[in-house]
């Protein structure tokens, strides 16, 4: 429990002390929600969608949570390069509480991201229907923030470069990301493309935060909750297997 | 096999590693006594390091077996984790943490107790005169610094156990001594096994009860430093080593070359 914690602390203690992380990652989010927000708002109020910023919104902060949690995975790759990784491989802790303690530090990092998006999308114009939901909202923000850092966690696991790391992700988050319903509604697509949203476990965690914070969830709370957990739980299974058969 | 009586801690038969296609470690029997202070002697990629890596969990054997305090590293990692303590021969810090985090945390993954771990840390931060720094960032330390930092923190829970991989490389020769006259207290005082590589010939002598000589993944020879030096009918070890390689060791100080390798160490892509 007590490893868990300290792998869990130290990872907040390197973010609250690296002000450039904080402040680089929030661009790309800010970006998408100006430019696709301004920029299709009117259109997608023409064609009868209502005020996209209300629709947009819950789809950007999941986009900038699965970017900050899976890429938390590269800390794995950092300390194996400055050589910390070998004094938590020694160390006599269960390669679970490895795996939860590093999951739920980068995780902690992304759902804080997400608030910040939030609070930004706020200050663009987004009205969340109810503000007595949020505490909820943080729930599933934290799901979607534990299945995508166990998940770039468990590939840093195995891929030992960075670049290849990067390339993995940026192969993995991207079709991740378009086909969750993050940015436009995924009812009207053809069926090949609903399918790959139905195994995709983001287009979940997208439709609980917009039934949350907008209205009605599609596919129903309990379902995106159990999607996403067992999700989480599988992920951490195996990264938790192969912490225990790392070498360095 | 080497004798098993209870007074055995480290056991190991025929172990062998190697790396795609290389042999690193090739065969080599030993064993280490409880309490003893066992050295390592041998030139750059011997297989001193991936020896102890393969001791401490780090590295799966390719053959042979380990026992570490009774437990084989394979079956029970766990149980064998909480016997050791380690100084890696490569930097192991935290950067972005202090001094005195790294210690923290690393009493807290061990499981210290709060008052314990903090007494301790004291002691050993004042030990290796790091005290007055202990709230600077790890980055801002020199290379000796963080290298008596490492030296602290692998004593920080008081292992059974303490495995130090070139501990004094990059150190000035107080230092050296200083931590080397603390081992030996610690050693005397609580009964630590050390078991330390080196190729600096005079520290295997002066430290060691008992020396192996590795080269090129095998032991050519084990014993006290004077039964190494009868036995090879030479007057130093240095005479001994050459005797039985062919080849010379080193100097005795830390050269400029022991810096370049050093530094080698953090261009070295990871994983390789
Ligand atoms: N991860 C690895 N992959 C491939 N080869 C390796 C790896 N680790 C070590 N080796 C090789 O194994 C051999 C032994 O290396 P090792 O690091 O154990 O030597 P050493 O005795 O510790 O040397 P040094 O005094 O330079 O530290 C070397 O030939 C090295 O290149
Ligand atoms: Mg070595």
């Amino acid at each position: 429990m007590k490893a868990i914690y300290i792998l869990w602390f130290r990872q907040i203690k390197r973010y609250s002390r690296s002000k450039a992380r904080i402040i680089g990652s929030l661009g790309q989010p800010l970006l998408f929600l100006v430019a696709l927000g301004f920029g299709f708002g009117p259109i997608y109020t023409k064609a009868g969608g209502g005020n996209y910023i209300q629709f947009l919104a819950p789809g950007i902060i999941a986009m900038s949570i699965l970017f900050t949690a899976t890429f938390a995975g590269i800390e794995v790759l950092w300390d194996r390069q400055f050589g910390f990784l070998k004094e938590i491989l020694v160390a006599p802790v269960s390669r679970v509480e490895i795996m939860i303690g590093r999951t739920l530090g980068g995780a902690t990092v992304a759902v804080v991201q997400g608030v910040i998006v939030f609070c930004l999308s706020l200050i663009i114009g987004f009205h969340p229907t109810n503000l007595t939901l949020l505490p909820l909202a943080l729930l599933y923000m934290g799901l979607i923030a534990i299945m995508f850092t166990a998940l770039g966690t468990a590939i840093a696991c195995v891929i030992e470069d960075m670049q290849g790391f990067q390339l993995i992700i940026n192969f993995l988050i991207m079709p991740t990301f378009f086909l969750s319903g993050a940015l436009f509604p995924m009812e009207s697509l053809p069926k090949a493309v609903r399918f790959i949203a139905a195994i995709n476990p983001l287009a979940y965690g997208v439709d609980a935060l917009r039934g949350i914070l907008v209205h009605g969830a599609h596919l129903g709370l309990i379902t995106d909750f159990t999607v996403l957990t067992s999700a989480a739980v599988a992920i951490m299974v195996l990264g938790s297997y192969l912490f225990s058969r790392m070498q360095v | 096999m080497p004798d098993a009586d209870s007074s055995t801690i480290i056991s190991v038969t025929d172990l062998t590693k190697t790396f795609d296609g290389i042999t690193a470690v090739d065969h080599i029997t030993f064993s280490v006594k409880a309490g003893e202070i066992f050295a390592f002697l041998g030139p750059n990629g011997a297989g001193k390091s991936t020896t102890i890596k393969m001791l401490t969990t780090l590295l799966h054997p390719t053959g042979g077996t380990i026992s570490m305090g009774g437990h084989d590293p394979a079956d029970s990692p766990h149980k064998v984790r909480r016997t050791f303590g380690i100084v890696f021969q490569d930097p192991s810090l935290d950067e972005e943490l202090t001094a005195y985090e790294n210690m923290e945390y690393h009493g807290i993954l061990y499981n210290v107790q709060k008052d314990k771990r903090r007494q301790r840390t004291k002691e050993l931060l004042t030990i290796v005169e790091l005290w007055d720094r202990r709230d600077d960032l790890v980055k801002n330390f020199s290379g000796g610094m963080k290298r008596r930092l490492e030296i602290a923190r692998g004593l920080l829970h008081h292992p059974s156990i303490l495995f130090l991989d070139e501990p004094t490389l990059g150190l000035d020769p107080q230092t050296r001594n200083l931590i080397w006259n603390y081992i030996r207290e610690l050693n005397k005082s609580e009964g630590v096994t050390v078991f330390f590589t080196t190729h600096y010939m005079e520290e295997a002598e002066r430290v060691a009860e008992r020396i192996a000589i590795i080269d090129q993944g095998k032991i050519v020879i084990q014993g006290t430093p004077d039964e190494l030096k009868s036995r090879t009918k030479s007057a130093s070890l240095e005479d001994a080593f050459i005797g039985l390689t062919g080849r010379n060791i080193r100097t005795e100080e830390p050269s400029s070359l022991d810096r370049l390798r050093v530094r080698r160490k953090f261009f070295r892509k990871p994983g390789r």
